[in-house]
């Protein structure tokens, strides 16, 4: 099982979210932004960071990166995409998932571990977790506040496309505590917290991450 | 030569926390009248000739704002 994983000029968590994919047993590929189209991949991760400098807003360049434009086509026609923090800002602003990522509601740089709770696990990236399994993984982002319209909002919640919650106190201004969410048909999943981060108990906060990696590779080989 | 002016606001259902900061910050400096800030985005864009406003507006609103949480305007300078 072929993961490509999109390396932007500002991309930090690529290498790690390679190597998750290593340690669920799955070949990890490098994609580069500039590719004009890739292929013999089976799904894509858009890894956190600051590509292009997160200049005008975070994501809002990367977006129109040559590479972009396949993952936003093969994306819409079923392809497994995963957009971890600054990757889930490119996903809302490509417009493959609702709302849009801003400031953090006290203007700080958020670094620590986040509970979470699992909302939906019918997701291609989330079927290794339980309903309602809460798990720590690390939060680390200045503009992770998810923002978006009641209607959106409505339909988020009717629809059951939060993937995941913060649990306690809202740690960025998100609406509803929404820590990530997902498309209608449950391939693409955005993702605030860093799953990457959290794959083995050497370092970080223990091994919680690994359900992402594990569930796409469950998936695919079905 | 003409100037284009773009500018972005965060939509007013959005929250602001930076306009929110500069609003907290005003009075600890002694200035009293601010009552609520916003802050947004001015771009200057220079062009030679007449531009297209419809090309101006379709950059406004692909590239230089995110329509999901924020408006522009958009005016020309001579």
């Amino acid at each position: 099982m072929r993961i490509g994983v999109v390396t932007f000029p500002g991309s930090l968590d690529d290498r790690d979210a390679q190597r998750a994919v290593r340690e669920a047993g799955g070949e990890a590929v490098a994609l580069w932004h500039g590719d004009s189209s890739f292929n013999n991949v089976d799904a894509v991760i858009l890894p956190g960071g600051f590509s292009y400098g997160d200049y005008l807003r975070c994501g809002a360049i990367s977006r129109f990166a040559p590479v972009m434009t396949d993952v936003i086509e093969k994306a819409k026609s079923g392809l497994p995409v995963l957009g971890i923090c600054n990757g889930f800002q490119i996903l809302c602003e490509s417009h493959l998932l609702p709302g849009a990522l801003t400031r953090n509601k006290d203007l700080h740089f958020i670094c620590k571990d986040q509970e979470l709770e699992i909302l939906n696990n019918k997701t291609l990236w989330t079927s290794d977790y339980q309903a309602g399994q809460h798990i720590t993984i690390p939060l680390k982002n200045g503009e992770g506040s998810f923002q978006c319209d009641d209607e959106t909002l409505n339909m988020l919640e009717s629809e059951g496309r939060i993937v995941a919650r913060y649990v306690g106190e809202n740690p960025n201004g998100s609406r509803n505590l929404i820590a990530g969410i997902t498309n209608e048909r449950g391939n693409i999943v955005g993702l605030m917290p860093h799953p990457e981060h959290a794959i083995e108990d050497l370092c970080g906060p223990g091994t919680d991450g690994l359900g992402f990696f594990n569930s796409i590779l469950k998936a695919m080989v079905k | 030569m003409a100037k284009i002016i773009v500018e972005v606001m965060l939509k007013p259902e959005i929250l602001d926390p930076q306009g929110q900061a500069v609003a907290s910050a005003l009075p600890r400096l002694g200035f009293n009248f601010a009552k609520s800030v916003r802050q947004g985005k001015r771009f200057e864009i220079e062009v030679d000739g007449e531009p297209s406003m419809d090309a101006i507006n379709k950059a406004a609103e692909v590239l230089l704002s995110n329509p999901v949480i924020e408006n522009y305007t958009v005016r020309v300078e001579k």
